[in-house]
């Protein structure tokens, strides 16, 4: 079992309700899962949980073996430099890094950095030539593209990627899920991704709804 | 509507009462600084002016002796002649509590009579010329004057520090002058038809009005040095306001946007908000007048000990509160916030609805604003270069030193991102990689603080190392100049020979010390007659000689002189310097004389002696293998009072003392100025929190806790703070070598040797280090301590 979600909750501070009420999910090694939910509903919140971000009030998420609620900061940022890795909706590039840089970047912090595999997932995402590029000079779609290679590159057990083609035309965000689940049927990494589009929740193996703080 | 606006604005600071300090801090600091450097500077030049105008009548020429003293028949002549003229007998008297300058005058004649503090304190007008007559001081020194026999005294808060004045008759009976009078005031408006006065005073010397200027110009040389630190402050100052405002202005982005978003049109926003800076920096301003004051006392008794140390002109020290001052620090206040805040508010007037997040702008601005800024900083250093080339005098000499400093400034970010460049290439580790290219793309958030940053460092290495070297050279040329071991003063020329007499079979070598006042190079200046002796060839501190100069000097063939008068009458050894009509000597060399703002010549004993026949004969120099033994013995002997005899240790320590006192202000200064660029970078960092987590968030989410990356925060502010010293280091080198070899001889008329004093920088570097990280430590406790929920909101789909 690579993820168990047990029962979770969560509340923001200063918030009346829960934004996640009693979540359970589980996912293993190989598996997609597609998530959808109004806007608001708390998917982003479930994806940053898992991805040992933020702090949950109940309940328990195990990643690759850890209960994340018994590690402290340090234990917790491991885990994310290790095992997780990111796709986010606004692809938050490090802006002061080059493309090229952006890509090793998480590969690097991880220990596992190979020109080889980064040189492949450039040339599959459409990026050679804009290496030296900073992430400004890019367009949205690009840059996209650059958030998505990055999380690949280190090889991540699970990819996490929230509405990766929320800011791509429909045909470009057909071919970069394509992609993406090419790249995690060639390393075996489980995906876990939050869309709005049924079109794209239809490709993975499962899917799921969010409402009111619970799984449907 | 206005009023909705300004509620809203205003409602901002109640919530964050931290920002609104920082505003209002930032301001009063900038304008505190400024503030405390005039006031010291106005309150100098007050005294300094009013000691001047008591002591030398600004309209009246004077006539001095060259033996000292001018018998009291030359001035009954030069009256009978029909001459409009005043007798003045000044000399040291102990008053009981202290010593002071006890100035004769004659009250019916004299420019410049002090004004009781009390009229009727003065009591009948004819008491000042009655026996036993008044003293007129200031209140202070009037408590010093403690001796019985005194006549009583009268407050004059006009008097300068340490001078007391009365009727000559009454100065005459306490000095025991017996007549004679120390000099002549000459009145500048004459009636027609009088005697030349070469026919009735031959052997003395008339310096005109305008001549006398040889004080003031050192001293305005350093009120020079002062507002060139003002105007430095100033510069420094306008950095801090500007980052302050820009600190405003970015916190309360949102605000401004909703407010704009909401229908309110840009220009109503940009009204009101300049409303507000003005009334901030109204209230700042005064606040930094009040502290600067504060600073202004503090500092103010190291100014007086500068002022009378180095020029000898007593600076009461204590402070009025002037309202010159005060305008000028609340113009600064103001003048800053429309300089520094009108672009800031042209960006308001700008504001889009949905603006660009900062790092974008930031960029785009960037790489055409480092060609630029490099190609300006270039053109104004050449150009301050082209200055002096061009132009003589200290104001070429400060052009240089202005260009200089702004054109290095803005050097300072394209040479900055240069270093960063290379160091990113270095970089092997991921996060270090990360680290330089970071720094590279803050510079241009940060580059005005950190121009600020080097402003301070370079002007502390340049005017450090100035009095550093001021120092060496000047222990040095003591060593040399005071090489004797006791140096004995007499009240007659006959009591001198009986102690020469006595000393010469018990001491290695006596050496008399004797001199005339002539006009060296058409200004007031003096010629020393000395002996031949091994000591001078040793010791004396020569800064150019020509073969055989000891013994030319000795024969009677040539003259040495003092840089001064090297500098100031274009003089170098090969030329003839004519010390009387139809005496003329070729200069033989040139000797260091710090310290002294007048002329100086140096020539054989007999020679001067064949020219000058009456020289006093008051002072003698005398080596000894045991001088406390010595010294001991010759008190017993002559009954000698204390004072008569100054070992050479005692000179030097005192002589060090006020050298050391003198620059004591030039320390607290600096102080201070790196502590306000410290603050720069600590404001320039807050303005650049808003749009650092964007920027941050990424690399905690890919795993980098915040622990570590608010260290990583400090090591860059660090980081970029010594590459700023790294830089500043040659700058503040340039600028010391321009104060020393330029400014100096404009305004002193010699020039040091420049010596560099290492340990220095390591201690100041280590000030701008920890500068640096305490300006950094808030931003980095507040994003350590910063819930990862805040970091997390970065990612969520709400912009
Ligand atoms: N970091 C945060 N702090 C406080 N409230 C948050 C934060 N992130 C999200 N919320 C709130 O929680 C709810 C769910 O947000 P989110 O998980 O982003 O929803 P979704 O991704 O489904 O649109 C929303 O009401 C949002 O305002
Ligand atoms: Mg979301």
């Amino acid at each position: 079992m690579l993820l168990d979600i047990d029962d979770v909750t969560k509340t923001y501070p200063g918030a009346d309700r829960p934004v996640l009420n009693g979540v359970r999910l589980r996912l293993d090694q190989g598996d997609t899962l597609a998530l959808t939910g109004e806007s608001g509903s708390g998917k982003s919140t479930l994806l940053h949980l898992a991805g040992a971000l933020d702090r949950f009030d109940g309940g328990e998420i195990t990643l690759d073996g850890t209960a994340l609620s018994r590690l402290d900061d340090t234990g917790r940022a491991r885990l994310r430099r290790r095992t997780v890795a990111l796709v986010f909706q606004q692809f938050n590039l490090m802006p002061a890094l080059t493309v090229d840089q952006n890509l090793a970047f998480h590969a690097r912090l991880a220990g596992r950095a190979d020109p080889a595999w980064i040189d492949r997932i450039r040339t599959r995402l459409g990026l050679d030539g804009l290496g030296a590029r900073y992430p400004e000079a890019l367009s949205g779609g690009q840059q996209q593209r650059v958030a998505i290679g990055r999380a690949l590159a280190m090889r991540p057990r699970l990819l996490l990627a929230d509405e990766p083609t929320g800011n791509l035309d429909e045909d470009t965000g057909a071919e970069v899920l394509s992609l993406m689940l090419d790249l995690v049927a060639d390393t075996g990494a489980a995906l876990f991704l939050v869309t709005h589009s049924d079109a794209i929740a239809a490709r993975a193996a499962r899917r799921l709804h969010l409402h009111h703080g619970r799984l449907t | 509507m206005t009023r909705a606006i300004l509620l809203a604005l205003l409602a901002h600071w109640r919530r964050h009462p931290g920002q609104a300090l920082t505003l209002v801090a930032g301001l009063a600091l900038a304008t505190a600084l400024w503030t405390a450097v005039q006031a010291i500077n106005a309150e100098a030049r007050a005294s300094y002016a009013e000691a001047n105008s008591l002591l030398q009548p600004a309209r009246a020429g004077t006539l001095t002796a060259p033996t000292g003293a001018i018998p009291p028949r030359t001035y009954a002549a030069l009256r009978r002649a029909g001459w409009q003229v005043s007798p003045v007998l000044e000399g040291r008297l102990d008053a009981g509590a202290a010593r002071v300058t006890l100035l004769g005058v004659d009250a019916l004649t004299y420019p410049a009579l002090p004004v009781p503090d009390d009229t009727a304190d003065a009591g009948n007008p004819a008491d000042v010329l009655l026996p036993p007559g008044r003293l007129f001081a200031d209140p202070d020194t009037a408590a010093a004057l403690t001796r019985a026999d005194l006549p009583p005294v009268v407050p004059a808060s006009d008097m300068p520090a340490g001078v007391v004045l009365t009727d000559i008759a009454v100065a005459d009976r306490l000095l025991e002058a017996g007549g004679r009078l120390s000099r002549i005031l000459v009145a500048t408006d004459q009636p027609a038809g009088r005697p030349l006065l070469s026919d009735i005073a031959p052997d003395l010397v008339y310096r005109p009005a305008e001549a006398q200027a040889g004080t003031e110009g050192l001293t305005r040389s350093f009120h020079l040095n002062l507002t060139a630190f003002g105007l430095l402050s100033f510069a420094v100052g306008l950095f801090i306001v500007h980052g302050t405002i820009g600190l405003a202005f970015e916190q309360r982005r949102a605000i401004l946007r909703t407010l704009r978003a909401l229908g309110v049109p840009a220009r109503g926003l940009a009204l009101a908000m300049f409303a507000e800076l003005l009334a901030a920096g109204l209230l700042a301003g005064l606040a930094g007048v009040g502290l600067g004051y504060v600073i202004a006392a503090a500092l103010l008794p190291g100014v007086a000990a500068t002022l009378g140390g180095l020029y000898g002109a007593d600076v009461a020290g204590s402070l009025a509160l002037r309202p010159g001052w005060i305008a000028a620090g609340l113009g600064m206040a103001l003048g800053g916030v429309v300089l520094a805040g009108a672009h800031v508010l042209w960006k308001a007037r700008d504001l889009p609805v949905l603006a660009l997040t900062g790092t974008e702008a930031w960029r785009l601005a960037g790489a055409r604003g480092l060609r630029l800024q490099l190609a300006a900083g270039v053109a104004l250093i050449l150009a301050g270069w082209l200055a002096v080339w061009l132009f003589d005098g200290l104001l070429a000499g400060f052009a240089c030193l202005g260009g200089l400093l702004l054109g290095s400034a803005l050097l300072l970010a394209p040479l900055l991102a240069g270093l960063l460049r290379i160091g990113a290439r270095l970089a092997r580790r991921p996060v270090a990689d990360w680290l330089w290219s970071d720094m590279r793309a803050q510079l241009p958030g940060l580059s005005l603080a950190l121009m600020a940053l080097l402003l301070a460092l370079a002007t502390n290495i340049g005017v450090g190392t100035m009095v550093s070297s001021f120092r060496l050279t000047f222990t040095d040329w003591l060593d040399r100049r005071l090489s004797a071991d006791l140096y004995i003063s007499t009240e007659d020329d006959s009591r001198t020979e009986a102690l020469r007499q006595w000393l010469i079979p018990r001491a290695e070598s006596v050496l008399p010390i004797r001199s005339a006042a002539l006009r060296l190079g058409d200004r007031p200046g003096r010629v020393y007659g000395v002996i031949d002796d091994p000591i001078y060839r040793a010791t004396w501190p020569m800064v150019r000689e020509t073969p055989g100069l000891w013994e030319r000097l000795s024969a009677g063939e040539g003259v040495i002189i003092n840089e001064q008068l090297h500098f100031g009458a274009g003089i170098a050894p090969g030329d003839d310097l004519q010390l009387l009509p139809g005496w003329t000597l070729p200069v033989v060399g040139i000797y260091a004389d710090y310290g002294n703002p007048d002329p100086q010549a140096i020539t054989s004993l007999d020679t001067l002696l064949a020219h000058v026949p009456d020289l006093p004969d008051r002072q003698l120099a005398v080596r000894s293998a045991d001088p406390p033994a010595l010294a001991a013995a010759l008190r017993d002997a002559f009954d000698l009072p204390a004072d008569a005899i100054m070992p050479q240790a005692q000179i030097k320590t005192l002589s060090l003392g006020i050298f050391d006192r003198t620059f004591l202000i030039t320390g607290a200064l600096n102080l201070l100025t790196l502590g306000v660029a410290g603050f720069a970078i600590l404001t320039s960092l807050l303005t650049l929190w808003t749009i650092r987590l964007p920027q941050l968030a990424p690399a905690w989410a890919m795993g980098i806790t915040r622990a570590r990356l608010a260290w990583l925060e400090i090591l860059r502010a660090v980081a970029l703070a010594a590459l700023t010293a790294l830089l500043a280091l040659p700058l503040g080198l340039l600028l010391a070598w321009t104060l020393l070899s330029v400014i100096n001889v404009e305004a002193f008329g010699w020039r040091l040797p420049m010596y560099l004093f290492p340990l220095d920088w390591m201690r100041l570097l280590a000030l701008a280090l920890v500068a640096a990280a305490l300006a950094a430590l808030i931003p980095a406790l507040r994003l350590r301590r910063l819930p990862p929920a805040d970091l997390v909101k970065v990612f969520a789909n709400v912009r």
